[in-house]
């Protein structure tokens, strides 16, 4: 027991995509294959964002860290027509990539020349990249083979079956088919896997900046985004992972992918953290870039009720799981929940699994645990199209199944949602949402104190697959690290190492280092 | 309602005939119920489905209904819904099917 791994630092990204809304969004490309004259396509246009409203929609500088989640509360809803007093493009976590310079950064990411930029439209985004800093000069170089005219992609897209890559409505690059007769290397497939190797090299640069690890110390890398990449011999073939950790120059890391629909990211912080406490690897990154298909998903409820096309960003994330420094969050690998064949469907069922059951392990309360980090869906974007407000209806549930545990009384239940719970601010990207984005602010807010211990949960709908019609999920615990290596002694719940009065001894001068250099944390965070 | 549960609904009803039949929904608020208890009832309001323009009057109720709960042994009804009958605006989801049935 003891000795869990930690988290060491997260990123989050975004990159805005207006045109992909329209051209590679499934809502839209299905439109205009079954109804190619609706009125939704007509007006779709018309209700999509600039890149700097973009930045300053308030759920978007929550997600790069640039403002808290109080603030958001704070915020009265909707959230479509405020704007953030400062909208800025990175952020502490992260940033949001405007879409030409994700085009050339896609292109930098194809090392099987697919991608085609306009001669001039790359030169133009590769200045732009090249002020960000994040890649290398030989990277950027790569912009430099273009030399297609307009007409030359114009001529890819209408005569070759390649995808075009739109800017502002104009045609400034395509991504060509990978083979001729293979459908898993279409052009709409490599497109679609491209831009998530993309979001995920993105959301990999900006952790290695923040945590400041050396690249080559990462040992493994697990993707759990929700494509598939393969030939028609191996469609799901995989290893987003490795193909991401090579551009972002990961050269001691190899990886695999680890899919679960929605809760992909949960059980890969799972695999990450049990890989770490385990030894065999010390540092490992759990990564995910978006998705194309999402883009506009409830599009024509938004256009319908006047708002803006709000979901127009592909996401991205990435976490460190490092090993216990007797400073940062511990993952609770000894307090996990789960789903399993044999739980059952009813909400209740599944919010037993996921939370009371694990709880239980620990000999905890509902109330012990200060955050729950459920799917944290914008409302902005499901309420107006009927899904209601996800992260709400889940603290109810949480509430709801403590108040029959008799953790809590019915009248509390308002109070619980409001104390325990999160304002969802997540891109609706499927994957994106499942507990993850709450990461880099309780890895904060614990160093800082400010809460003790969070819940992370994943859940995903099985279904959509059509293999199951069960539904999955796993949750674990985050806490305060108790400090030193050992960890788990002053942790609730946990077996508490009975090894002898040395060991006690060592373990208390541990605590008391762990702490002195949790309390300097504390002052790096605070500048 | 999905045009595949449309669909199927539409099968067993004309399998068992449609006085057989019962539908019983566990939507999340009031008005997804009362879009669904129409579907069964009256048609497709959205034009869309398999049951545009099928009236097949069908009996339906919401779990959380009271007609509904009394027939459900109440161990089971405990384990398996008290949770989200907390949760939901149940006189909400009630007064939204009782709108549906009295159309009929």
């Amino acid at each position: 027991m003891g000795n869990f791994a930690t988290i060491r630092g997260v990123s989050y990204i975004l990159a805005a995509a207006p045109d992909m809304v329209l051209h590679n969004g499934t809502t839209q490309t299905t439109e205009r294959i079954v109804n190619p004259e609706s009125e939704y396509l007509g007006q779709i246009e018309g209700h999509l964002r600039s890149y700097e409203d973009v930045l300053a929609y308030i759920p978007n500088q929550v997600y790069i860290g640039n403002m808290s989640n109080e603030q958001l509360r704070e915020t009265a809803f909707p959230y479509y027509d405020k704007k953030a007093a400062e909208a800025k493009r990175q952020g502490k976590f992260g940033e949001i990539m405007p879409q030409d310079e994700f085009y050339a950064l896609m292109q930098i990411c194809d090392v099987f020349d697919l991608v085609k930029l306009e001669a001039a439209f790359a030169q133009g985004a590769k200045a732009k990249l090249a002020a960000g800093g994040l890649l290398r000069e030989e990277q950027l170089a790569i912009l430099d083979k273009n030399q297609e005219s307009g007409e030359d992609i114009r001529r890819l897209v209408e005569e070759d079956h390649a995808e075009g890559l739109y800017n502002g409505g104009a045609l400034v690059g395509a991504v060509k088919r990978a083979h001729d007769v293979d459908v898993n290397l279409s052009a709409h497939v490599m497109l679609e896997n491209l831009v998530a190797k993309a979001s995920s090299v993105l959301a990999l640069l900006h952790l290695l900046k923040h945590t400041g690890i050396d690249p080559a110390s990462v040992d493994y890398v697990i993707d759990c985004c929700e494509e598939a990449c393969g030939d028609m011999n191996q469609r799901g073939g995989g290893n987003f992972a490795k193909a991401a950790a090579e551009v972002a120059g990961l050269t001691g890391a190899t990886g695999s992918d680890v899919r679960g629909f929605c809760a992909g990211p949960a059980h890969a912080l799972l695999d990450a953290a049990s890989l770490v406490k385990a030894g065999t690897f010390k540092n490992v990154i759990v990564t995910a870039g978006g998705c194309t298909a999402k883009l506009g998903m409830n599009g024509k409820d938004h256009v319908k009720k006047g708002l803006p096309i709000l979901e127009d960003c592909i996401g991205g994330f990435a976490v460190l799981i490092g090993e216990n420094d007797g400073i940062n969050p511990i993952i609770r690998t000894d307090v996990v929940g789960r789903h399993t064949v044999g739980t059952g469907s009813s909400p209740q069922a599944v919010i037993g699994a996921l939370v009371t059951d694990a709880l239980d392990k620990a000999d905890l309360k509902l109330t012990d645990v200060d955050i729950f980090a459920p799917e944290l869906q914008n409302p902005d974007i499901t309420k107006p199209a009927g899904a209601g407000d996800v992260p709400e209806a889940n603290y109810k549930m949480i509430g709801a199944l403590g108040v029959k545990r008799g953790d809590l009384q019915r009248a509390e239940l308002a109070d619980f949602v409001a104390k325990h719970g999160l304002v969802g601010w997540a891109p609706t990207q499927g994957h994106i949402p499942s507990g993850v984005p709450y990461l880099g602010a309780c890895r904060e807010d614990i160093l800082s104190k400010k809460i003790r211990r969070a819940m992370v949960i994943g859940k995903g709908s099985l279904f959509l697959g059509r293999m199951t019609n069960l539904f999955d999920g796993v949750s674990f615990l985050v806490e305060e690290n108790p400090g030193g290596e050992a960890g788990s002694e002053t942790t609730a719940g946990s077996n508490a190492a009975a090894s002898g009065s040395a060991a006690v001894s060592e373990t208390a001068v541990r605590t008391l280092i762990g702490e002195a250099m949790r309390d300097f944390a504390k002052t790096l965070l605070s500048e | 309602m999905d045009l595949e549960n449309q669909r199927r609904v539409k099968e067993l009803s004309e399998q068992y005939g449609a006085e057989n039949v019962v539908v019983l929904l566990g939507a999340a608020e009031g008005e997804a119920s009362g879009l669904a208890a129409e579907t069964v009832t009256l048609g497709d309001p959205t034009y869309a489905g398999p049951l545009a323009g099928v009236s097949l009057k069908l009996s339906v109720y919401h779990i959380c209904e009271p007609e509904v709960k009394a027939e459900i042994d109440e161990a089971v009804y405990d384990e398996q819904i008290s949770m989200m009958e907390m949760v939901l605006d149940v006189d909400d989801i009630c007064g939204e099917m009782n709108a549906i049935r009295e159309q009929l």
